[in-house]
């Protein structure tokens, strides 16, 4: 596939501006647009097909492959990035949707060298095997801990609920969820 | 699994979207939360030539009185409906559904409006919009008209909003004075989509007999569907376990649903009818506290 064009950056421009009183506008749907949003605290412009999911747009335009595609349909949650800090299906928002907004993936949480707690706390308890559905349950998980830091085990549950894992049987990502959220590894019986 | 081309435009008022409807209505889809939507267009099962994305229209996300109860705005997001504290104070019944919904990750993008006019048969809301007495706010360019639930699910995935017409908002009537209410179903996982649900909401009387009850089910029906016998049933009755074995009864006999791969019609039959009586039995519960 084609790459779309990077357009010139243009700092400090992030919203668009407000619709103007009175008369409607008149609006001429369009075929592509400029997309023009923050990703992980830096300022990027592309033009894309305004059918170009936001997933899509990180992987393909951006190169941030660490958001994965799993179903394209909302069910797995793999695709999961925060959209100004909540969590949501990039499968599921067109990129075009996206200007003017603040979005964060996987690649912001930590470095290879320097895991945050919650990817240290998925290795220390074998919270991932082959690592597909990894990054966007770190994204949910990341967004309920830093709104509850001592999030429930029934909290925990909900938010995992939207995510599909194939390889662990969950025990191992629970595991490590609870001690990200200091709790005891093993649930109360 | 990409959707099939269409041209996009984002409206930033409901004059320009309603204007964008007139222009384009029959060949246009509006984009809600697109939880939904999007699906849809990723499996080419829906191919609209203009997608209107109401996301940037600031005033149709709104929870707010009016007269004695509540009006909500049809892009209010689910997350936010579940979180507010009117809707949680005057309507727990809608609380409780919103859990069911998909996921919290869903939710944060899903909307009240974009749920009910999608009138998927397995949704939870239209069957609390049902129980409650909710009114939609059906707007065109030209003039605003308002349906109530039995007027707005026509069918299948169909509801009466015109192609030129908008899901402005939903209005909820003042709620009882007592009431006990639940939301219970039963999915293979919980946030699939529901094989059947049901919405109860009992009226007090005072002296913990329902003055009236309102009970609709999903899954069972192209959209929610109301059992007017077991509710003739209810009226004036105290809810007991003998009484909610026989509305389990009624139930599963009134209700027509159709098997598919997830469940076969009796099967629907039976879970609606064990699920009525279960509902029955916590709503009460809460009507006798509250009465």
């Amino acid at each position: 596939m084609k790459r779309a064009p990077k357009n010139a950056r243009r700092p400090g421009a992030t919203r668009a501006t407000a619709a103007p009183r009175g008369r409607a506008r008149r609006l001429e749907p369009v075929g592509e647009a400029e997309v023009r949003l923050v990703v992980n605290g830096a300022e990027v412009s592309r033009t894309v097909e305004v059918r170009r999911t936001l997933a899509d747009f990180l992987r393909e335009n951006l190169g941030l492959t660490g958001t994965h595609l799993g179903c394209e349909h909302g069910v797995c949650g793999a695709c999961t990035v925060l959209l100004d800090g909540q969590p949501v299906r990039s499968c599921l928002l067109f990129a075009v949707q996206a200007t003017g907004h603040d979005v964060t993936t996987v690649e912001a949480l930590g470095t290879p060298e320097a895991l945050s707690p919650l990817q240290q706390a998925f290795m220390d308890h074998h919270g991932l095997q082959c690592g597909f559905c990894t990054p966007g349950i770190l994204m949910s998980a990341h967004a309920l801990l830093r709104d509850r830091p001592r999030a429930t085990e029934e909290e925990i549950r909900e938010m995992l609920g939207g995510h599909l894992c194939r390889c662990t049987g969950y025990q191992g990502i629970l595991r490590a969820l609870r001690a990200a959220a200091g709790l005891p590894p093993e649930p109360a019986p | 699994m990409k959707p099939a081309p269409f041209r996009y435009l984002a409206p930033r008022t409901r004059a320009e979207a309603l204007d964008a409807l007139r222009r384009y209505g029959p060949d246009a889809k509006l984009l809600a939360g697109g939880q939904s939507l999007v699906p849809l267009l990723a499996m080419r099962l829906a191919r609209p030539a203009v997608i209107i994305d109401l996301n940037r229209i600031g005033d149709l996300a709104y929870v707010r009185p009016a007269r004695a109860g509540l009006a909500i705005g049809a892009m209010t997001r689910q997350r936010a409906a579940e979180d507010d504290p009117l809707i949680a104070a005057r309507y727990p019944l809608m609380v409780a559904a919103l859990r069911w919904v998909g996921h919290p990750q869903i939710r944060t993008r899903g909307t009240i409006g974009g749920s009910l006019a999608h009138a998927d048969p397995a949704a939870e809301l239209p069957a609390v919009a049902a129980v409650l007495g909710a009114r939609f706010v059906l707007a065109n360019a030209r003039r605003e008209r308002v349906v109530d639930a039995a007027g707005f699910f026509t069918g299948y995935l169909t509801t009466a909003l015109e192609p030129d017409e908008m899901l402005t908002e939903i209005r909820l009537p003042p709620p009882p004075t007592r009431s006990g209410w639940a939301f219970t179903e039963v999915a293979r996982r919980h946030g699939d989509f529901a094989l059947v649900g049901a919405a109860v909401l009992l009226v007090g009387d005072g002296e913990g007999r329902c003055a009236e009850a309102r009970l609709a089910f999903t899954g069972v029906g192209a959209g929610p569907v109301r059992v007017p016998e077991a509710e003739r049933m209810l009226s004036g009755e105290r809810v007991t376990e003998a009484l909610a074995a026989e509305i389990r009864r009624v139930v599963a006999r009134s209700v027509e649903p159709e098997g598919d791969i997830h469940a076969t019609a009796d099967y629907r039959r039976h879970v609606a009818g064990v699920l009525a009586a279960r509902a029955l039995i916590e709503a009460a519960g809460r009507l006798e506290v509250g009465a």
